[in-house]
């Protein structure tokens, strides 16, 4: 099959998927979790229904209540200034006057300065990981043009994660937490995963046939390569589709975030690094 | 025995061990077949076996993390702006030693205390599992140490002393208050007695507490003082000389490792550290037990639907992979047992993860397989050529995902990178599923292919000829 032939069409499918998050990321930016700003996360079981403006009269200047939200079970959750446990107590003694019985679900209060150190160090790993990946990529391909393809497939591969949180943060409310950037990680070493595959059989059939040209190779590398490596993202989504359907409620968006780096990094090992390496490899000729 | 046999022997030898362990010692079967209703409990017989002074039992519970249990973590901050730069360390472990203290007496299940420093961040985290007072436990971590030097009082026993002696002993052991505490305390230390090369405890006092303690110590020889941390004695040395210099040496048989634990709760009195809650998270129990139903339910169902997948598309040849990923599953919760993984939710999804990514070994296998049998080669050739390739490109490609985990991880416990037991708990499972898989993968799918390629090569044969 001659699929480098439409490489266009796989960096149009790429920037539609981009465009959008990446916009969305520049103009709305992601909404962080406590993890990161600080604050409390109070989710409270009770039989009643009460509205958001009762909750916040409830709440009263101490807890600040930024946002309520429901979520299963019909369980509210509170999102406010970080406080201490005295003031929850109150708080949940209050609620309890006004509806009879509460259950605290869960209760997290994070200061602001953990916050930060979180972020730092969560950037530390991130950057850990990319000086390690580089240096696998350049030692398993002595071409840049290999290493850099890989690269710019994996940066793809993360502005999709980023730029889906992005929007589903705008239109769902979902917040990127620790264990968002755990998944972010994760899809680096997914992307990478596929990419050296597909990279390994053709530099070893450009060495065997050094008749043909170098798309041709891609080609045939490709078809070669694609059927393994779909069947093995298949059974990777097969996993987590269960569980971001089956698995409840607490890891369902850091199931949805590893779903998403899963296929972008299926995608993006086949469509978007090996199209961009004939490309190179085009232009570098002329 | 062929080596072939001898492997396989191995591989079925490994897989009843593992599922040994791996098996609760206790479970419910509770399922109905049509309208035959089966309902059972069933239990696992565990051995335990002692060796050399060390318990080996094969009854070991898998470890569950906080989000699965449901608990309590703080993060508390220590304020050292009181403390001298030299002692801070010395401050830090007496709080640890003092949250320790109260919570063992408390009675909480394996709970985890940690200090962290970070430049001049003094932190210390603690875990509590199954905690659902958090008002009162909080009380427990949240308080600094109170410490007192208590006087022995001659116990005046009145007329209708059997009832009333209860009363009093219980609540304050025959001990008065003196105005001698924690304050005037500066620090205590483990030294050696010179002569007899024993460990004692010395005590320095400062200015004020140097009078008070020889006011104390003259007036009372042969009497017991006591040592009280949040009322509660921790050693009662009899008085033997006045002590004029501030400087006391306890003394009594201790061995090296009880004068340390000593001092340090002494220096809980001497080095209080003020403490603030930074980050505090309560789990509800419900909450982790609806997580865990939740997530096997839907392991069980990702595998079934994987094995049903590399069945549909590999037939005979999928079947085996489907033993091979049933094997891989046995000895990952084996695993996770005997090294004490904590399981957290996370983690959960980092093995089913690595369940769908421990396929990829097969698939390679059957796929180059398949290249090498369509262009004429014999099947057992075939199949050969299949295993050739497998292991570098699964090697290479599963690199990538080593070192995440290892980041992760954050195994040398280095202060720039995460310490979250969340996040460590993912890493975790994943690193061991890809160790694993790679185990299993090469070494446990070749096995079995090799040893039913006799009876798959007919099937094969008939295939190509029909």
């Amino acid at each position: 099959m001659k699929f480098m032939k439409h490489r266009w069409l796989f960096f149009l499918i790429s920037a539609i998927v981009l465009v959008p998050g990446i916009f969305s990321l520049l103009t709305v930016g992601l909404k962080p979790a406590i993890d990161f700003t600080g604050g409390t996360l109070l989710e409270l079981h009770i039989d009643k229904d009460i509205n958001e403006e009762k909750w916040k009269e409830l709440a009263g200047e101490e807890l600040a209540l930024q946002s309520v939200q429901t979520s299963a079970g019909d369980n509210f959750i509170l999102r406010g200034k970080p406080v201490s446990e005295e003031i929850k107590q109150n708080f949940v003694n209050k609620v309890s006057e006004e509806v009879g019985e509460v259950e605290v679900i869960r209760f997290e209060t994070v200061g602001p300065i953990l916050g930060q150190e979180l972020i730092r160090k969560m950037l530390w790993a991130g950057l850990i990981l990319i000086v390690f990946i580089l240096l696998y990529v350049a030692k398993q391909f002595s071409d840049i043009s290999f290493g850099v393809s890989a690269i710019l497939a994996m940066l793809h591969d993360s502005l999709v994660v980023l730029g889906s949180f992005s929007l589903l943060g705008y239109f769902s409310g979902i917040e990127v937490d620790v264990l968002f950037v755990t998944a972010l990680l994760t899809t680096l070493s997914f992307s990478v995963h596929d990419t050296i595959v597909v990279f390994d059989r053709i530099r070893e059939l450009n060495r065997k046939y050094p008749k043909y040209s170098f798309e041709e190779m891609a080609d045939r590398a490709v078809s070669e390569t694609l059927v393994r490596s779909l069947n093995n993202s298949i059974t990777i989504l097969v996993m987590l589709l269960s569980l971001v359907l089956l698995g409840g409620q607490s890891i369902r968006w850091f199931s949805v975030a590893l779903l998403i780096g899963a296929v972008t990094g299926t995608y993006s090992s086949t469509f978007t690094a090996v199209p961009l390496l004939v490309e190179w490899n085009k232009r570098s000729k002329k | 025995m062929t080596s072939l046999t001898k492997r396989l022997l191995f591989i079925v030898f490994l897989t009843i061990f593992s599922a040994y362990i791996a098996l609760p010692s206790q479970f419910n079967l509770d399922f109905s077949i049509a309208n035959f209703k089966v309902q059972k409990e069933i239990h696992v017989p565990k051995i335990s076996i002692n060796l050399f002074g060390n318990n080996f039992s094969s009854d070991i519970p898998l470890k569950k993390g906080l989000d699965l249990q449901g608990g309590m973590q703080v993060v508390l901050q220590a304020d050292m702006t009181n403390i001298a730069a030299e002692d801070r360390d010395d401050a830090l472990d007496s709080a640890q030693e003092i949250i320790r203290r109260r919570i063992d007496l408390y009675g909480v299940n394996e709970p985890v205390i940690q200090t962290s420093k970070s430049g001049d961040q003094y932190r210390l985290i603690i875990e509590l599992p199954g905690i659902d007072d958090p008002k009162e436990a909080l009380s427990l971590v949240g308080t600094t140490a109170q410490l007192d030097f208590r006087l022995e009082k001659e116990i005046e026993l009145p007329d209708d002393s059997e009832e009333n002696l209860e009363l009093i002993l219980p609540d304050n052991l025959g001990f008065v208050q003196t105005e001698l505490t924690g304050k005037e305390l500066k620090k205590a230390n483990v030294q050696f007695d010179p002569n007899t090369g024993e460990p004692v405890i010395a005590l320095q006092f400062d200015g004020t507490g140097t009078d008070l303690f020889a006011a104390l110590t003259t007036d009372n020889i042969g009497k017991r003082i006591g040592i009280f941390i949040d009322g509660i004695p921790v050693v009662m040395p009899v008085v033997s000389t006045a002590i004029l210099d501030g400087r006391a040496i306890l003394t009594g048989g201790f061995d090296i490792e009880s004068a340390k634990q000593l001092s340090i709760q002494l220096n809980a009195g001497a080095l209080p550290v003020p403490i603030d809650i930074l980050e505090q998270r309560t789990i509800g129990a419900n909450l982790g037990e609806a997580s865990i139903q939740q997530s096997v339910f839907a392991g069980l169902v990702g595998l079934g639907l994987v094995i049903v997948f590399m069945i549909l598309n590999y037939g005979f040849h999928g079947s085996i992979a489907a033993l091979a990923l049933v094997v891989y599953s046995v000895l990952t919760i084996a695993v996770y047992k005997i090294l004490g993984v904590t399981l957290t939710l996370p983690g959960i999804a980092g093995l089913l993860l690595s369940i769908g990514m421990a396929v990829d070994a097969n698939i390679l296998i059957f796929e180059r397989f398949k290249e090498e049998f369509r262009v004429g080669h014999s099947y057992l050739n075939a199949l050969e050529l299949g295993f050739g390739r497998a292991w570098e490109s699964i090697k290479d490609a599963n690199l990538a995902t080593i070192i995440t985990a290892l980041v992760l991880i954050n195994p040398l416990n280095l202060e720039f990178l995460n310490r979250s037991g969340l996040v460590r708990g993912f890493g975790v499972t994943l690193l061991i599923g890809v160790l694993l898989s790679l185990f299993t993968g090469v070494v446990v799918s070749r096995t079995l292919l090799r040893s039913f390629a006799p009876i798959l090569e007919k099937i094969y044969k008939k295939k190509d000829k029909s």
